[in-house]
């Protein structure tokens, strides 16, 4: 072997060398209107760093999701947005919302998370019936007729693509609802609150197929009234449903921008690696 | 011997062991039961006692049983309630929970004539309200205390983490998420343990002689002002209750139906302490199923 | 700033009410924490005054043979308070009851888990439930009534003594060593179980070898808990153990225990005289006595956790 070896490097190799470590796509607030944004963003578990230099902004009435093998500090990250780990992390950084970080002992966090709704994997109804678990959040903060309440519960029922379903058993208890549906009405319940922005920890993993397909076509409705962000592991999902797509490794983002940019040409090596499913 | 003969026979012994031990516990209530039962009648659960002659009952005593138990349970939920809800909820691993927690284990396993003479002391001798059933409500509250707040706080930690995360999500605070989603879903299971330590609170009697007393006085079933010296519902008089009873007369009893009055008081005592730990799974099963369903 | 944002800023009601049900559930926690505290500073301030008040010594109070505190002894112008026939008398029916009560316990729970798993816990479960919840009293009353006579009808005594105050604990406590121990042997992985039998072990060689080896820290803290309710049980033992202060000389002769003098004895004497003292002294010795169970329960999780 000579050293002529390294002019002949393959295309792939000579591409890798030349790109970025990271690229975080920067929105013009002219152009796009940003419904949120992180600056700095740094989550430590206990003395353990699980991310850092979290800056990504996010727009309104846009579809984000944040992808990333386990561990990867998306999860951290999405959870970090209306502060769910306070209780078991420390949070450093800026969370810009309205004007104002939120991420401050300043910020009352049951009233911003009434504006920043989330939902979970796995399903979590309360043991009530399906009307009550719609209402309740509201009825324990405020004081509502019987007609408005009502009204409610089909509006975010019919948004989460529920209601003829379960119209006529509003009664019964939400525990008796299959995955999807169930999953359904959490989104429903978290509708009934009118957020702006709605948090969604890969809803649809724990869900069969159809289900999982049920709900991303409530997401796509849903994105005319709402900014959401959405952590999933599948890249086709990714794909389908979201404007934006931010990429995490290691506990960084290491790739931000439109969804259609990350999946044709993506800019730094790592993520072509992880979206052709090279590891994850 | 060989290791099959050795298993032949282990089993056996095994067996053998088990079944002495179902025996004991059938003889025993057979025991009870037939000895007792045969002696119970209206007139034995209604009728004051008599301590010279045959015939007595047991009316009064077991009134204060279930007065000196409803208001033991009424103190002592509240608390125990609180105590396990912080203790589950809010509390942070650090020293403070580390030495309460320690403290309650400890007051757990305190002998519960320890916990009475306590009761005697503070309530009957310092803050003088004699022997009475506000004092007896209040020793066995703190011999109750202890393990109601531990089976209150297994019930809420059964309720899993999802169900604080939805609430929270919701924009409800944790004491709200607590009071109507944590709560209401632990209602069959708590219940279960409430009922459970009802059972251990009726039978209780080294905590009560030297608290609520080892008298019976002739109370007046007509009235019911609490003020009143002779209602039944007067917290300071003194109160022997069903199990105070039965040690009382069996160690210095002379009535001449001490075995029978003994035998019918202890069936008593054994059927509702019975009926509460059947009732406790039934109650808590119904609930369940009410929950889920409906 | 608009609304929403002005919002956010301020105390919203749900803060407001976690931190009143914070504050609450707190205050209901540290009562509980303050009990333990005055029980421990009332019976411990009572019951040193035997030695600080009334200048009794140590030694004579805990190795002494004689206990009869209202008759003071002309040699040494000290009453009678040697507490040690009660020390004694507790000591002895406690560890007789542990030592009758592992066994069966042991054999129980293995019946239960091991051999008959499915039938054995359908029948021995509801027989164990129904042992915790009879009452002391009820216990103590069936041995008044069965054990005592028997007793009295195989030797030449009264049937009071040691003996039938072990036989009564022995059944009170059974339930608890036994529902302790099968918490114990469930919580066996089922992997030691079926290496044990693939390698060709019998049953009992498994049980024996494997599971009870597994158990053993466990089965020790079911029997320390044990012992602890046998130390502190009062009424059924001082219905049985025929109540008389002297020093054993054997299982069928009357004797005591601290909780049977204490229970006979704090109605029968004034507050604040010697005779009431030395009486707090022996419920301070079971105050401490049920601390020391509990070290000896926390020392043997940590040895089982360093395993």
């Amino acid at each position: 072997m000579t050293n002529s070896n390294t002019d002949l490097k393959p295309a792939s190799e000579f591409i890798r060398e030349n790109a970025p470590e990271r690229f975080i796509y920067n929105m013009d607030p002219e152009k796009h209107e940003i419904a949120l944004s992180t600056h700095d963003l740094q989550v430590f578990y206990g003395d353990n760093l699980a991310l850092s230099e979290g800056d990504l902004q996010f727009e309104r009435y846009k579809i984000t999701s944040l992808v990333g093998a386990s561990g990867s500090g998306k999860s951290t990250f999405l959870r970090s947005l209306n502060r769910m780990n306070d209780d078991v992390a420390t949070v450093k950084g800026k969370i810009m919302y309205r004007g104002v970080d939120i991420n401050t002992k300043k910020i009352d966090v049951y009233e911003m998370r009434r504006h920043i709704g989330m939902v979970f994997q796995r399903p979590n109804p309360f043991a009530k019936s399906i009307y009550d678990n719609i209402t309740f959040a509201l009825t324990s903060r405020g004081n509502y007729t019987k007609e408005q309440l009502d009204e409610v519960v089909e509006t975010s029922l019919k948004q989460a693509a529920l209601w003829d379903q379960v119209k006529d058993e509003l009664d019964k208890s939400a525990l008796a609802l299959s995955g999807g549906q169930a999953q359904r009405l959490v989104i429903a319940r978290a509708l009934a609150l009118k957020p702006d922005i709605l948090l969604l920890d890969e809803p649809s993993s724990a869900l069969d197929p159809i289900s999982s397909a049920q709900v991303e076509d409530t997401l796509l409705k849903l994105k005319d009234q709402y900014t959401i962000i959405i952590v999933t592991h599948n890249m086709q999902q990714a794909a389908r449903i979201s404007d934006y797509t931010a990429f995490f490794h290691m506990g960084k983002i290491v790739e931000y921008d439109l969804t259609r940019k990350i999946f044709t040409r993506p800019k730094v090596a790592l993520t072509n690696d992880y979206i052709s499913g090279n590891f994850g | 011997m060989n290791a099959k003969t050795a298993d032949k026979i282990a089993t056996g012994v095994i067996y053998a062991i088990s079944s002495i031990v179902a025996l004991i516990l059938f003889a025993m209530l057979g025991f009870i039961l037939v000895r007792g039962v045969p002696h119970l009648s209206w007139h034995f659960l209604t009728s004051p006692a008599r301590a010279f002659e045959a015939g007595g009952g047991i009316g009064i005593q077991l009134f204060n049983s279930f007065y000196l138990l409803i208001l033991a349970m009424l103190i002592s939920f509240p608390i125990a309630l609180g105590a396990a809800i912080y203790l589950n909820e809010y509390a942070q691993k650090n020293r403070f929970t580390a030495i309460i927690r320690t403290a309650i284990e400890i007051l757990s396993s305190l002998p519960s004539v320890v916990v009475g003479l306590f009761g005697f002391l503070l309530f009957v001798v310092q803050f003088k309200l004699g022997f009475s059933i506000l004092s007896g409500a209040i020793a066995l509250t703190l011999f109750n205390l202890p393990l109601l707040t531990r089976s209150i706080e297994t019930s809420l930690a059964q309720i899993p983490d999802l169900q604080r995360e939805a609430g929270a999500a919701l924009g409800l605070s944790r004491w709200e998420t607590v009071l109507h989603v944590i709560l209401p879903a632990a209602v069959p299971s708590i219940v279960t343990g409430v009922v459970l330590s009802a059972g251990r609170v009726f039978g209780e009697a080294a905590a009560l002689i030297y608290t609520a007393g080892q008298s019976a006085p002739a109370l007046n079933f007509a009235d019911w002002n609490p003020f009143n010296i002779s209602s039944p519902l007067n917290p300071m008089r003194p109160a022997e209750t069903l199990a105070v009873h039965i040690w009382k007369i069996n160690s210095e009893g002379i009535m001449p139906d001490l075995n029978a009055v003994s035998a019918g008081a202890s069936a008593v005592l054994i059927i509702v302490v019975l009926l509460f730990n059947f009732s406790a799974r039934k109650l808590g099963m119904k609930l369940y199923k009410k929950l889920t369903s409906a | 700033m608009d609304n929403i944002t002005k919002k956010l800023m301020q105390r919203s009601e749900s803060t407001r009410k976690d931190t009143f049900g914070r504050v609450v559930s707190l205050t209901a926690l540290i009562l509980i924490g303050v009990v333990v505290v005055a029980i421990f500073a009332f019976v411990l301030s009572r019951g040193l005054s035997t030695f600080f008040k009334d200048g009794v010594n140590v030694k004579d109070f805990l190795f002494g043979t004689t206990w009869n505190p209202s008759v003071t002894n002309p040699a040494t112008k000290q009453p009678y308070v040697g507490a040690l026939p009660m020390i004694i008398g507790s000591f002895l029916v406690t560890f007789l009851a542990a030592i009758v009560a592992t066994p069966f316990a042991i054999g129980t729970a293995l019946f239960m888990t091991e051999i008959a798993q499915k039938r054995g816990a359908k029948i021995m479960q509801p027989i164990i439930e129904l042992l915790v919840g009879i009452p002391s009293v009820v216990y103590g009353f069936i041995g008044l009534t069965v054990v005592v006579p028997f007793i009295r009808t195989i030797t030449s005594g009264s049937g009071f003594g040691i003996l039938s105050g072990t036989i009564v604990l022995f059944v009170m406590i059974l339930p608890t060593i036994t529902s302790m121990t099968v918490d114990t042997l469930k919580s066996v992985p089922r992997y030691y179980r079926e290496s044990a039998l693939a390698i060709g072990a019998t049953r009992w060689q498994m049980i024996y070898k494997v599971i009870l080896r597994a158990a053993t820290p466990g089965i020790m803290t079911a029997i320390v808990f044990g012992m602890a309710r046998a130390f502190g049980e009062a009424l059924a033992v001082q219905m049985v153990i025929g109540n008389a202060a002297l020093m054993p000389t054997g299982l069928t002769t009357p004797a005591s225990t601290l909780t049977s003098v204490l229970t006979m004895g704090i109605g029968n004497t004034v507050m604040g005289s010697l005779q009431n003292d030395v009486l707090w002294t022996l419920a301070m010795i079971l105050l401490l006595m049920s601390l020391v169970f509990n070290l000896i329960v926390r020392a043997i999780g940590r040895r089982g956790a360093m395993k």
